[in-house]
């Protein structure tokens, strides 16, 4: 049944995004908003808003009971969770359904499957989608690692089966190394967890962070296409491009295809984002997870293939068959997004919320600003710092760096401190233009001075 | 008495963790450097240092409490 009244779980420039393609729908939307919240774009916009609870995220936009009991009184007939917060929450997914309303989403088995790294994997071997191969389980001799390691392929990594967080990760180049190695990766895992189990897996040089849109509904599901987001400070993507100019277009082919393959055996219903480490010296690409959600860069893939993602969520969720047969999704162009988080870039990225004073933002054919803001507008502290994202779509590349350099020129955001000035330095490096980067190249950069060395140039 | 504000919007902590006491009690010594507290603005956790020496008299804000940026954190004598 179509959806009529769209409950929307979430806040920032998501709400104001999903509010945005439920009105082109007809839908009616109500906006949950925190005590903190009561003033933020997507209350101003929405039909109607409730508050749901305290500043504090574990005690409103995180509580699944008072989220549903919101819902619910409102009359709402669906919940869209946007991103972050309970999007990825199965119980939550759950709790939405037993209440009678529909979930914007995949089916809470699916959300719990796909979220538990093992499970996925497994799932992605069984759709013959390439996993970064690994022993099996843990390694007790050296003999058997080295048998392992033949078949997995150097060089590898080896890490220790009870250890976390990148303690004890050694990588061995060849066979020589990893008997060198492997002895001492034990003796340490034995000293600092007791338990000297160890495990192999295939280490993925220079990966660059390459993903795939899919849309499914339930039976059948399409790609629309690929997008890069190497470009990342501690894990967190900070610009994003649609498509991947560093493929071929067999192996893009193969990616996007093993993407459809892994959403239809699992059944997959919603929006969804399977991400890969790609291994340029090899031509490799390998699965590492699946996010059963919207994305924040699912703006690149909506402007190079004219879908609105939100737009078919809302469908699929109110019970239409996909629309979109894979042969119609042709992108067209290269389209570039950049996150404008409320951070001082000359002081370590450190958070500065603040009243927003003058706002000017550009416009013009290509260039879209998703946001949050108006004059006025006071951010709050309690959540994270993305204030909105910029972004353009140019016939190739190189022209969507250059529309990117002017669109950024054009905006300005008074009152608080911005990411535009990392953005406008980066569309200035040889290296982002010639596209020559992976995951780990944008920390090195700024401790390099990358940053810090364009801010000085534009201030002579 | 000298006041230490808040450099920052955001919830302030009196604890490096929830399961450990008080950066700083009445009667402690206090170094211009010295953490006397966290605030966490937008999901990152700021340390406020003392900037100034003497002897701690306490906190003024509550652990948890949101606060506003020159909002009075503590007392020091």
């Amino acid at each position: 049944m179509p959806i009529r009244r769209l409950f929307i779980a979430n806040r920032g420039e998501i709400a104001v995004r999903i509010i945005r393609a439920a009105r082109a729908l007809g839908i009616e939307t109500i906006q949950a908003h925190s005590e903190a919240d009561a003033d933020m774009l997507a209350v101003r916009l929405a039909d109607r808003a409730i508050c749901i609870g305290p500043a504090k995220a574990a005690d409103s936009y995180l509580n699944i009971a008072a989220v549903v009991a919101a819902a619910k009184d409102a009359g709402a007939d669906a919940v869209h969770p946007g991103y972050g917060f309970l999007a990825e929450s199965a119980p939550f997914a759950g709790a939405v359904r037993a209440a009678g309303m529909a979930f914007v989403g995949p089916a809470a088995e699916i959300i719990d499957a796909m979220g538990d790294k093992v499970a996925a994997r497994s799932a992605a071997i069984l759709a013959g989608v390439p996993v970064v191969p690994g022993s099996i389980g843990r390694i007790d001799d050296i003999e058997r690692a080295a048998q392992v390691a033949a078949e997995v392929g150097y060089p590898v990594m080896i890490k220790a089966a009870a250890g976390g967080g990148g303690r004890g990760i050694r990588v061995a180049e060849t066979e020589e190394d990893l008997r060198r190695l492997a002895p001492q990766a034990r003796a340490e895992a034995e000293a600092a967890f007791g338990d000297g189990g160890i495990y192999l897996e295939r280490a993925v040089r220079a990966p660059r962070h390459i993903e795939v849109q899919v849309l499914g509904d339930g039976t059948d599901a399409v790609h629309c296409h690929e997008r890069e987001c190497s470009l990342q400070r501690r894990r967190q993507k900070v610009w994003e491009e649609a498509g991947a100019t560093c493929l071929t277009e067999a192996t893009r082919a193969a990616l996007c295809a093993s993407a459809v393959a892994l959403a239809k055996s699992v059944g997959y219903s919603g929006a969804g984002t399977l991400e890969y480490l790609y291994e340029e010296a090899s031509d490799s690409f390998f699965f590492i997870e699946m996010n059963t959600r919207i994305q924040v860069e699912h703006p690149v893939t909506e402007m190079t293939t004219g879908i609105d993602l939100i737009e078919e969520m809302l469908r699929i969720a109110g019970g239409e068959p996909l629309r979109l047969r894979q042969s119609e999704i042709r992108p067209q162009g290269h389209a570039i997004e950049v996150r404008i988080n409320a951070e001082d870039p000359a002081r370590q990225f450190l958070p500065f919320p603040g009243r927003v004073g003058a706002l000017q933002i550009p416009e013009g054919a290509g260039i879209r600003f998703d946001h949050m803001l108006y004059e006025g507008y006071q951010i709050p502290p309690f959540y994270d710092s993305l204030l909105g994202k910029l972004i353009v779509h140019a016939p190739t590349r190189a022209e969507a760096i250059a529309k990117l350099s002017g669109a950024l020129s054009g905006l300005s955001i008074d009152g608080v401190k911005t990411t535009i000035p990392l953005h406008q330095a980066l569309a200035a490096d040889a290296e982002v233009r010639a596209g020559r980067f992976h995951t780990q190249w944008l920390e090195p950069w700024l401790a390099g001075g990358g940053l810090t060395r364009h801010l000085e140039q534009e201030a002579v | 008495m000298t006041e230490i504000p808040s450099p920052l919007p955001g919830t302030f902590y009196q604890k490096p963790a929830p399961d450990q006491p008080p950066f700083k009690a009445t009667g402690d010594a206090v170094a211009a450097d010295d953490t006397i507290g966290l605030v966490e603005v937008m999901k990152t956790f700021i340390e406020v240092k003392a900037e100034v020496t003497g002897s701690f008299a306490g906190y003024i804000a509550e652990d948890a409490a949101p606060v506003q940026a020159g909002d009075p954190l503590a007392k020091v004598k």
